[in-house]
C-alpha cells in the first residue's frame, strides 16, 4: 500500500475513538439532566463535577484526536 | 480567500530582535494577546476605580466575575486554595477574552494555537508540581499512592496514577486548542458555502441563506464553547491545584 494513503487511513480510523468518548460524554450530561430534573435544588452544587466528569471523558477523545493529528503532519 | 486554515495564519509584523538564525519578531499573535491584556486591565481598574459601597453596573461585572472565580476556587480547593486566585483569575479572563476576542470576524484567535495553550497548561502543571513539593516535601508522592487499595494491586493503580499525572497537560492543552480550532474552521467552511452558492446565480442566493441562518447559529454556539472552555480550563486548574495543596485521597 502506498504509506500516503495508509498514513490517512490511520487518520480516519484513529478518529473512531473519538465516537466512544462522545457516547461518554453524553451519557454524562443525559444522566446529569435526568438527575437534575429529579432534584433541580441539587443540581448547581454538582455543576463542577459534570464538569469535571466531562473534560476527562473529553480527554480520551483528545488522545485519538492527537493520534489523528500526529499521522496527520508529524509523521 | 475561501481556504479555512487561512484564518490561523501568524504573520509577522514588525522584527525586534535577531539572535543568530532565529528571529524574534511581533506577531500578529502577540498583538492580540496585548490586546487582551489590556482589554482586561482596562476594564477591571476601569470599573473598580470608583470603588463605591452599592456597586454601579460595570462595577457589579467586576464583582460577579472575582465571585465567581473565587466560588470556583473555594469549592474545588477548599477555602486554602484562595492563595492561588491571581493565578486562576488571570487563566480565566485571559483564555476569555481571547476566545470571545476570536469570534469577533477577521479577528485572530490566539487559543487556537497549540503553543499558547501548552505554555498556559505547563505554567499549571508546574505550579502544582511545585507548590506540592514546596508545601509537603516527598509527602506530595502520596498523591500517586490511594489509600485503601490492596498492596498486590499497588504498583498497578500507581503506575495508572502516574501516568494520568503525567498525561494531564497534555490533554489540558489539546481540549482547549482542539475546541478553538474545530469551532473555528466549521465556521468558515459553512461561510464557504454561503459564498459559493452566493456565486451560482439567483436559485443560489435563495440556496445560500440556509448555510447562512447555519453560520449564525454557529457563531451562538461557539460563543457557549468560548465562555465554556475558559470555565472548563479554570476549573481543571483549581481541580490540578487540589491535588498541589491536599496531596493525600
Amino acid at each position: 500500500m502506498d504509506p500516503i494513503a495508509a498514513k490517512y487511513i490511520g487518520a480516519g480510523i484513529a478518529c473512531i475513538g473519538m465516537g466512544g468518548a462522545g457516547v461518554g460524554v453524553g451519557t454524562i450530561f443525559g444522566h446529569y439532566l435526568a438527575a437534575a430534573v429529579r432534584n433541580p435544588s441539587a443540581a448547581d452544587g454538582q455543576f463542577p463535577r459534570l464538569i469535571f466528569g466531562f473534560a476527562v471523558t473529553e480527554a480520551l477523545a483528545i488522545f485519538s484526536l492527537l493520534i489523528a493529528l500526529l499521522l496527520l503532519y508529524a509523521v | 480567500m475561501t481556504d479555512p486554515i487561512h484564518q490561523f495564519q501568524i504573520h509577522k509584523l514588525f522584527s525586534i530582535a535577531k539572535i543568530g538564525s532565529a528571529e524574534i519578531a511581533f506577531t500578529n499573535s502577540a498583538l492580540y494577546m496585548i490586546i487582551a491584556v489590556t482589554v482586561i486591565c482596562a476594564f477591571l481598574i476601569g470599573s473598580t476605580r470608583g470603588r463605591a459601597l452599592v456597586p454601579g453596573r460595570l462595577q457589579s461585572v467586576s464583582e460577579m466575575l472575582y465571585e465567581f472565580v473565587a466560588d470556583m476556587i473555594r469549592g474545588a480547593t477548599g477555602p486554602d486554595g484562595m492563595q492561588f486566585f491571581p493565578l486562576v483569575f488571570s487563566l480565566f479572563a485571559f483564555i476569555l477574552v481571547a476566545n470571545t476576542m476570536g469570534l469577533i470576524p477577521y479577528g485572530f484567535t490566539v487559543t487556537s494555537h497549540l503553543i499558547i495553550t501548552v505554555a498556559l497548561a505547563l505554567l499549571v502543571f508546574l505550579t502544582v508540581i511545585i507548590a506540592g513539593f514546596w508545601k509537603h516535601g516527598l509527602h506530595f508522592l502520596k498523591l500517586f499512592v490511594p489509600s485503601g487499595i490492596p498492596i498486590y494491586i499497588l504498583p498497578l493503580v500507581s503506575a495508572i496514577e502516574v501516568m494520568s499525572f503525567l498525561t494531564r497537560p497534555l490533554s489540558h492543552s489539546v481540549r482547549l486548542f482542539a475546541n478553538m480550532l474545530a469551532g473555528h474552521i466549521t465556521l468558515k467552511v459553512f461561510a464557504g458555502f454561503v459564498t459559493m452558492l452566493g456565486a451560482a446565480g439567483i436559485l443560489g442566493v435563495v440556496g445560500a441563506t440556509v448555510p447562512m441562518a447555519l453560520t449564525i447559529a454557529l457563531t451562538a454556539l461557539e460563543l457557549l464553547v468560548a465562555v465554556l472552555q475558559a470555565y472548563v480550563f479554570a476549573i481543571l486548574t483549581c481541580i490540578y491545584l487540589n491535588d498541589a495543596l491536599h496531596p493525600g485521597h
